[in-house]
């Protein structure tokens, strides 16, 4: 074999290692996902944040727009600290949204699930109150109007609602039993 | 009595005196490395013999791997509903564990056995000596082109592996069994960390890498110089790269994995 060969034979090794390695660069491992640079962070205060990790999904109506960015702590108010960091293109989110931790499948990874406040769709509202009143709306209105309480890189989220620990539903669960059982012993 | 312990003070003293002369050898060839900058031909040619000579193993042991851990994962996880997972565990114990090892070890018995035989009968037949005879230093010329090429060609080898291995795992998993194309892909993504789990893969096969190809070249240019000597030094090179590959295995993960 000519040394031509040899060093061609070499440079497809060499190009298809580098290809396997970018593979599993952008196919198999979430380098794709990564959204750290862009978007604005949001703090979200939870009596109870078990089983939540960083990078733990932030979604949407199931659909993903963010990730936890950081879980802390927080020594006065005994909470837990819960800054998630949304996607940039997310910015029209009402301020009375509401975050819930919730469990993907039955025994799945935490995730936290946003769900818009009652004040989000405020076209929809003015809609609808002027086809009560019989007058015309008109869709310029409600733009200006909601623009001012949409959540903001540092706004925090007051609505929320702690992730469901098992045992606790359980021995709630066992105790209303049995105190339920003991007032028919009485009777 | 006194023979027993003269034995077993004589087998501690070739042991240590193994180990200070193959650690003298990596830092000769270490630093007579800078001479092969200029003549990184040399480097190329035996990243051929080395590397490229291999892929053929690789690819198909890898190809093979993959499909089986689809056929076996599938089954394990379909038991709980959760065969949708099915690209995750392929993908994960893959490149966390079976790319960088698997890989070693076929790189020891392919690769590694070929260069402890190739510089033992260098040795044997005067080659090196002749060398040396001429002012040619066979450590640069012989031993480092040969270490360079094993510490390249491990890792490239270790990725090509794993990769294909996601795709015997695809073939089988999504093609034959009928796991969801989309799940296989998302669930492997959203699950498998860049530096966590492939950057340090990479760094395991790197470093596995150094250690098989120093053990060849060391039981090569250590080797008695008869036929007989040679063919116990190239056992000696799969013997104790395997060994050392899956000790260092569990060591890195617990580095890597542990905490």
């Amino acid at each position: 074999m000519t040394s031509r060969m040899t060093e061609i034979w070499v440079g497809i090794f060499v190009a298809a290692g580098m290809a396997a390695l970018f593979m599993l660069a952008m196919q198999v491992s979430n380098l794709n996902t990564y959204s750290n640079a862009d978007g604005f962070d949001v703090i979200a205060r939870f009596e109870d944040a078990s089983g939540l990790k960083v990078r733990s999904p932030v979604t949407m109506a199931g659909v993903r727009i963010g990730r936890v960015k950081d879980i802390r702590f927080d020594d006065k108010t005994f909470e837990a600290i819960v800054t998630l960091r949304l996607g940039k293109g997310h910015t029209s989110l009402p301020e009375d949204t509401s975050a819930s931790i919730y469990t993907a499948g039955l025994l799945g990874e935490k995730y936290v699930g946003l769900e818009a406040g009652a004040g989000s769709n405020h076209c929809e509202d003015l809609a609808l109150e002027a086809e009560l009143d019989g007058s015309t709306f008109n869709p310029a209105d409600c733009k200006s109007n909601g623009a001012s309480n949409v959540l903001h890189n540092g706004s925090v989220i007051t609505l929320t609602q702690s992730s469901m620990v098992l045992e606790k539903l359980i021995g709630q669960f066992v105790s209303k039993f049995l105190s339920e059982s003991n007032v028919e012993k009485k009777k | 009595m006194l023979t027993m312990l003269q034995g077993l003070g004589r087998t501690a003293l070739d042991f240590f005196q193994r180990l200070g002369r193959g650690h003298l050898l990596l830092l000769q060839i270490l630093s007579g490395s800078h001479t092969l900058l200029p003549r990184f031909g040399l480097v190329i040619k035996q990243v051929f013999s080395v590397g490229v000579l291999s892929l053929l193993i690789i690819l198909v042991s890898g190809l093979f791997v993959g499909m089986v851990l689809g056929l076996q994962g599938y089954n394990t996880l379909v038991d709980f509903g959760a065969e949708e997972s099915l690209g995750v565990v392929v993908s994960l114990s893959l490149v966390r564990e079976l790319g960088p090892v698997v890989s070693a070890l076929l790189f020891a018995g392919r690769a590694g056995s070929a260069l402890t035989a190739e510089i033992g009968l260098m040795k044997a037949t005067e080659q090196l000596s002749a060398m040396e005879m001429m002012a040619v230093d066979p450590v640069r010329r012989v031993l480092a082109p040969r270490f360079w090429a094993g510490v390249i060609s491990m890792p490239l080898l270790a990725a090509i592996f794993s990769a294909v291995g996601v795709i015997g795992g695809y073939f089988v998993g999504v093609g034959l069994l009928g796991v969801d194309d989309g799940a296989y892909w998302s669930q492997m993504q959203a699950n498998v960390d860049l530096y966590k789990d492939i950057l340090n893969g990479v760094i395991k096969s790197f470093v596995f890498g150094i250690v098989v190809t120093w053990i060849a070249i060391f039981e090569g240019n250590d080797a008695v110089p008869t036929s007989e000597g040679v063919s116990r030094a190239t056992t000696r090179t799969v013997v104790h790269s395997s060994l050392a590959v899956l000790g260092l295995d569990f060591i890195l993960t617990a580095l890597m994995f542990g905490s």
